[in-house]
């Protein structure tokens, strides 16, 4: 295999890791107004990612570094030609990070819901527009010769996008509150599983219709083969996932929700594969081959990951596992502060 | 319009303001972390209360500061991409390593270790939560070092050869960007700095409850180890400062040459510590100057030769074709006295609170003492503010290059963004750091004027008084 196949799949890893870990964290933040009757149901359900939330926030960290170090234009072209959503990602991670620190600084209740509404907002709006931008990308956009990308408003929005976006939102909310079924005890438990079932279905709508629509839109796709599969397997672990929450297998219906994300972020790597950046206007298109940086640098880069990515595994599979029981309201009386 | 809303200049300007900010949450987390591991060390070996208190208490202050150092720092990687892609083109195939490696290798472990050291007190064994906090130090070090060795790259291009086809610098030796002599004398320079300014903080909270005679017994050991670590730190900024400043002429002598505003090529080069006079060095009507010490900091000789900006100009011209190859004199003239200035300022506030903190020294008289204490409250902003303005001269003083000698910095910036999306973006960040500098300079002195949790002297620290042994703290 070559270098700049290898590097593409470990880009590809690198995402899909990040839309995993922070995906269901959006959508603890998505569910905090929809399962919380108070304060401390609020402290419950923040808490159940506060150990986590910033090593999963790291991902897009190291999946953007990846990009860039890997195949530069494909960053730079990207980057550059997503500006607004891009910013507005920025500015709303900004106002969620720092609001899990700050909430619990004081005591004031319209201090709290501020930084409330901080967290919903920062955790839906992130969640939607990088499915708009990934399935924008899947899409094509108009670029130059020099792979600049000359992306108006409808090039970014329009009926397939949008669909992505809400569709990533979606199973994020489903993905959270799975979670926060597996982190808590008692109402909050009941609530979540409940949430997740209610939201279940219009997600299972929204992602079997964008993977139906991607799947045909890219049949002559050079990888459509393992694309159908892979997307027949996000399908499946959705359906698998939700039906083990309806049955109270929480664990089951978290790692069945992972796979679903998983897999539907895989389906939009694969249809375009060896392509990276298709363009629209008939020049411009960005492959592996004319994105990529050398050899040289995808080789060493290839050790550097080698060694790496299985220590960062580890160690952060052991923090799951050190947080892993579960939190209740008495958790938070007893808590001293 | 068109002028107001220059895509180069709103990108410039964007570049400098949000790593300014970014690096005001830069020196306090890395070494607050070495001040809390310190302290945790200290009452792990000891068992002494005291130790814990002052743990938990710069472990708070560290956790409020950290969220919006990692938030900042995402802005950092993004606009890369976002508003210079043409410099990311170029640079990509050298500059990602390093970024890429940072990522992988450094901040992933900062990431998840200050999660399990926060969360995990009662959780983990006592050791392996030690631990923690010292894997968070050793982490957040690592990536400074890969970040400045990314810098560097621009200061200094090594381990690199230009593709003239595909039109971009292209990594030769990892090995050597990496051991760049730009970023082996950056890389002590910053973190000694950033040592300064976390001793300078730790010694301001302990100031402010001493000078209201509360919680002394735990703020005697604050006071004393910030104090000398503020002016060990001070030694170390100094003799790397020294490393970098020969890097830095070796590299780019129109920085030092624009440091002194240096004209003309001198020996025993002599180093003003202020001057009036107009900026392009025309009319000098007043300077205090220090014979032979641009020449020693430059060569390390008495009587070496430093290279002027009108010989460096006209060189460059040469090599490069026309065009203005120097830096505005009046930022790196000021920004480096500033630097050297303000980080030695706090240095000796430190070693005269020394002095009067001594075991044999007289007792002073009310006011005296009063003065004292303010002083080393209101001088703890020194060594940061040094820390942003030998930003601003390291920065400033490579202009018009983006990366030095072989890309100008008008030549980077993205062709499709237009300037009213910088302009928007600019007036957004601006506007959200603003507000958030506010709430957390506001939270800060908060936590530090609440001073230490009470503990009991029995405690183990294993998270308080719950029954249930696997609880976590809960911190949100």
């Amino acid at each position: 295999m070559e270098l700049t196949q290898l590097w593409f799949i470990l880009v590809a890893f690198f995402f899909v890791g990040y839309f995993v870990l922070d995906g269901f964290d959006f959508g603890v933040g998505m569910a905090l107004p929809l399962l919380s009757r108070d304060d401390t149901d609020r402290r419950v359900v923040i808490n159940t990612i506060g150990p986590v939330w910033d090593l999963n926030e790291t991902w897009v960290i190291v999946a953007g570094a990846v990009l860039f170090a890997a195949f530069p234009e494909w960053y730079a072209s990207l980057f550059s030609g997503m500006y607004l959503p891009l910013l507005l990602i920025l500015l709303a991670l900004i106002a969620r990070g720092v609001s899990f620190e700050f909430r619990h600084q004081r005591k004031h209740a319209g201090w709290k819901r501020a930084f409330d509404r901080m967290i919903i907002v920062g955790s839906l709006a992130p969640a939607f527009l990088w499915g708009l931008i990934f399935t924008g990308v899947v899409q094509g956009l108009p670029m130059t010769a020099d792979h600049d990308v000359r992306a108006g408003f409808t090039d970014i929005v329009n009926p397939y996008t949008v669909l992505g976006g809400v569709t990533l939102t979606l199973l994020c909310l489903v993905h959270g509150a799975v979670f926060i079924a597996l982190k808590t005890d008692g109402a909050i438990r009941t609530r979540a599983r409940r949430l997740a079932a209610g939201v279940g279905a219009p997600a299972a709508a929204a992602a079997v219709g964008l993977l139906v629509w991607t799947l045909l839109e890219h049949r002559d796709a050079a990888l459509a083969g393992p694309a159908l599969v892979v997307g027949v397997l996000a399908a499946l672990a959705l359906v698998g996932g939700l039906a083990a929450n309806l049955v109270g297998r929480e664990g089951l219906a978290f790692t069945g929700l992972a796979v679903t994300t998983a897999a539907a972020i895989s389906t939009l790597f694969l249809v375009l594969f060896p392509t990276v950046l298709p363009s629209t206007s008939g020049v411009g298109t960005l492959t592996i081959d004319n994105a990529s940086s050398t050899d040289y640098t995808l080789g060493v880069m290839l050790w550097v990951a080698a060694f790496t990515t299985p220590l960062v595994i580890g160690y952060q599979i052991w923090t799951y596992w050190v947080f892993r029981r579960r939190l209740t309201r008495e958790h938070i009386a007893s808590a001293a502060h | 319009m068109e002028q107001i809303f220059d895509p180069l200049t709103m990108a410039r300007w964007q570049f400098g303001l949000t790593t300014l900010y970014h690096f005001l949450f830069v020196p306090l987390t890395i070494g607050m972390a070495l001040m809390a591991a310190i302290m945790q060390t200290a009452w792990v070996r000891t068992n002494k209360v005291t130790y814990l208190k002052l743990t938990r208490l710069f472990g708070k202050i560290f956790l409020i500061n950290f969220a919006m150092g990692v938030v900042t720092g995402i802005v950092q990687e993004f606009q890369f991409g976002m508003n210079w892609s043409e410099y990311s083109r170029f640079v990509g195939d050298v500059f990602g390593a390093p970024l890429a490696i940072e990522g992988l290798a450094a901040f992933f472990f900062e990431a998840t270790f200050i999660g399990l050291w926060i969360f995990g007190w009662g959780r983990i064994p006592r050791l392996a939560h030690l631990a923690c906090i010292w894997v968070v130090f050793i982490a957040s070090t690592l990536s400074a070092y890969f970040i400045l060795a990314a810098n560097a790259f621009m200061q200094n291009p090594v381990g690199y050869t230009m593709n003239a086809e595909r039109g971009r610098a292209e990594l030769t030796s990892l090995w050597e960007v990496l051991t760049n002599p730009v970023a082996l004398a950056a890389f002590p320079h910053t973190i000694f700095a950033a040592i300064m300014f976390a001793a300078a903080v730790m010694v301001a909270v302990a100031a402010w409850h001493l000078r209201r005679r509360q919680h002394v017994e735990t703020m005697r050991p604050a006071l004393k180890t910030g104090l000398w670590a503020n002016v060990a730190a001070f030694a170390g900024v100094g003799l790397s400062g020294d490393q970098l400043s020969l890097a830095m002429v070796d590299a780019q002598p129109m920085k030092m040459a624009a440091a002194e505003g240096l004209y003309e090529t001198t020996k025993n080069a002599s180093f003003s510590i202020f001057t009036l006079g107009t900026p392009d060095g025309a009319s000098e009507l007043f300077s205090i100057r220090i014979p032979h010490l641009l020449s020693l900091l430059s060569t390390h000789t008495l009587g070496g030769e430093v290279e002027g900006i009108n010989d460096l100009q006209d060189q460059y011209v040469a090599q490069f074709g026309p065009g203005e190859y120097t830096p505005i004199i009046w930022i790196t003239y000021w920004a480096f006295r500033w630097m050297i200035g303000l980080g030695a300022c706090s240095a000796l506030v430190s070693l005269i609170a020394l002095w009067f903190t001594r075991k044999k020294a007289r007792p002073l008289g009310a006011r005296a003492e009063d003065l004292k204490w303010r002083a080393l409250i209101w001088t703890a902003p020194l060594p940061l503010l040094a820390s942003l303005v030998g930003w601003v001269f390291t920065e400033m003083g490579r202009q018009p290059w983006i990366v030095f000698g072989e890309m100008k910095t008008a030549a980077a910036v993205s062709p499709t963004v237009a300037g009213w999306q910088v302009a928007i973006s600019l007036a957004a960040f601006t506007l959200i750091y603003g507000v958030l500098a506010v709430v957390e300079f506001r939270l800060i002195l908060k936590a530090a004027q609440e001073g230490p949790p009470e503990i009991a002297e029995d405690d183990d620290g294993e998270g308080g008084s719950s029954a249930d042994d696997a609880d976590f703290a809960m911190v949100y």
